[in-house]
Formats: C-alpha cells, structure tokens, sequence
C-alpha cells in the first residue's frame, strides 16, 4: 500500500458502538474538503460500520488495514 | 416536507418507551449513529421511557423477570469473569439486589469501552437529534416541563406521527 498522507489523526482504541461512528463524523467536519483522517478503532464492529457510514455519508474510505487487532481506516472528506 | 426530494437526508423515527438502563442505550445508540451519518433523528419519549430527559438520569437495572441478562463479573481474573453465575430468582427480589445489578452493569460496560448514557443523550443533542417527550405521560405521571432537560421539546402522539410519516427507518423501543 501506498504511504496516505493523513491531514488528522482520530484514535478511538477501546472504544465500541457507536462512538467510532460518532467520533469519526465529528472529526471529519472539521477537516476542508479533499483532506483525510486517520481512524484508528479496536472495536471489530467498526469495519462494517464504517463501510456503512462511508456509503451513507458520501465519504470515501481509501484504505484499510489491520494489524494487532487494530484497524487503521484512511477516510477522505468527500461532502 | 416532501420525501419526494431524492436530495432530503434520510429519516429515522424511535419511539423510547422503557425507562431501565439496558433498555436506555438501543434509542440514544441508534439515534447517534443515525445522526452521525446524516441523517434526521426524532425520539419520541413515552411512559417509562420519559424519565430519560430528566437532567439526572439514576436508571437502574433488575435481573427480575429477566432470565436472558447474563450474569458475569467486571472484574476478576479472566476465568472467574466468564462464569455465568447461577443466582436464584429469590435472591434477586431482596433489598440492594437492584443496586448491586446496576452498579455492576454500568461497570461492565465502562470497562468494556461503551459510552454513559449522559454521554449518548449529549451527543445526541451535539447531533441535532431532536427528543420530544410525551404530554400525555407528563400528565399521567405528573411531571412538569421544569422536570427535564432544557434541550427536548414536548409533544404527542400526533407530532412523533407527522414526523414519522416521513421516516425511512421507524422502531418502538
């Protein structure tokens, strides 16, 4: 995978539903148009939910990963 | 307004109507969720589920009646926290039984990373979710508008209706 410049970080380790959801909507209006946040969530629930967030909000998730139980979402603000 | 828009955001209409802890979290979580992903969200507050705007919110929780509640531990070693403790139905029914549940349902889910339910309303609100609490419950009960938060409105069944009618999601909780 490519290096993704990320303009904002958004760690929500240890936290469950629906607060990555929350907290990532959050942090993105604060983010100008064009630019990305980096997600970081534990929660297993989070990769659906923000598949679902992403289709519902217009906002594009450019990359995932995992690693040690951690996944990493690179979601670019689109609207 | 008209639904006909293909541009108006999508609507979600919750009815709350139990007022115990574990029955809090379903509105204020799906409605946040909502909210967050743009979405028009009312919550309609009636019976027992009105006690949630109040600005001090002390729901508890029973095991009573409820035989599905897991029974387990927040703490403790790793094995100790997955017994399913079998505890008599009598039991459940003496004084502090509710208190103990409750204090350990709410220790529970802050070790396990789940928001308060102060917290879920808060954002709820910072989301521009709108809570109407129910007249008709007010005057059964006897409540006054002084009794709940500044940030809900009261209505009855005919403004959850008009708002409802709209709704692309619609759920009684």
């Amino acid at each position: 995978m490519t290096e993704i410049q990320a303009d904002q970080v958004l760690d929500c380790s240890g936290m469950l539903c629906p607060m990555p959801v929350v907290k990532t909507t959050r942090a993105i209006k604060q983010l100008q148009v064009g630019q990305v946040l980096k997600l970081i969530a534990t929660d297993p629930g989070a990769p659906p939910d923000m598949a679902a967030w992403s289709r519902q909000t217009g906002n594009e998730i450019l990359a995932q990963t995992e690693e040690d139980g951690k996944f990493i979402f690179y979601i670019k603000r689109v609207k | 307004m008209s639904r006909s828009d293909p541009e108006a955001p999508k609507r979600l209409a919750l009815i709350a109507s139990k007022g115990t802890l574990d029955w809090a979290y379903p509105p204020f979580i799906l409605a946040s969720a909502a909210a967050a992903m743009g979405w028009e969200v009312q919550i309609f507050f009636t019976f027992y589920g009105l006690i949630l705007l109040k600005p001090e919110l002390d729901a508890a929780v029973s095991p009573l009646g409820n035989p599905a509640m897991p029974m387990k531990m927040p703490f403790g070693s790793e094995g100790f926290k997955e017994i399913d403790w079998p505890i008599p139905t009598a039991l459940m029914a003496f004084p502090g039984f509710q208190w103990v549940a409750t204090n350990l349902m709410k220790k529970t889910f802050e070790t396990k990373g789940v928001a308060t339910i102060e917290e879920l309303r808060e954002m709820c609100i910072d989301l521009d979710v709108k809570l109407i609490g129910c007249q008709m419950t007010m005057d059964v009960f006897g409540f006054e508008r002084e009794d709940f938060i500044e940030g809900c409105e009261i209505g009855g069944a005919a403004t959850f209706l008009e708002f409802a009618a709209d709704a692309d999601v619609s759920l009684f909780i």
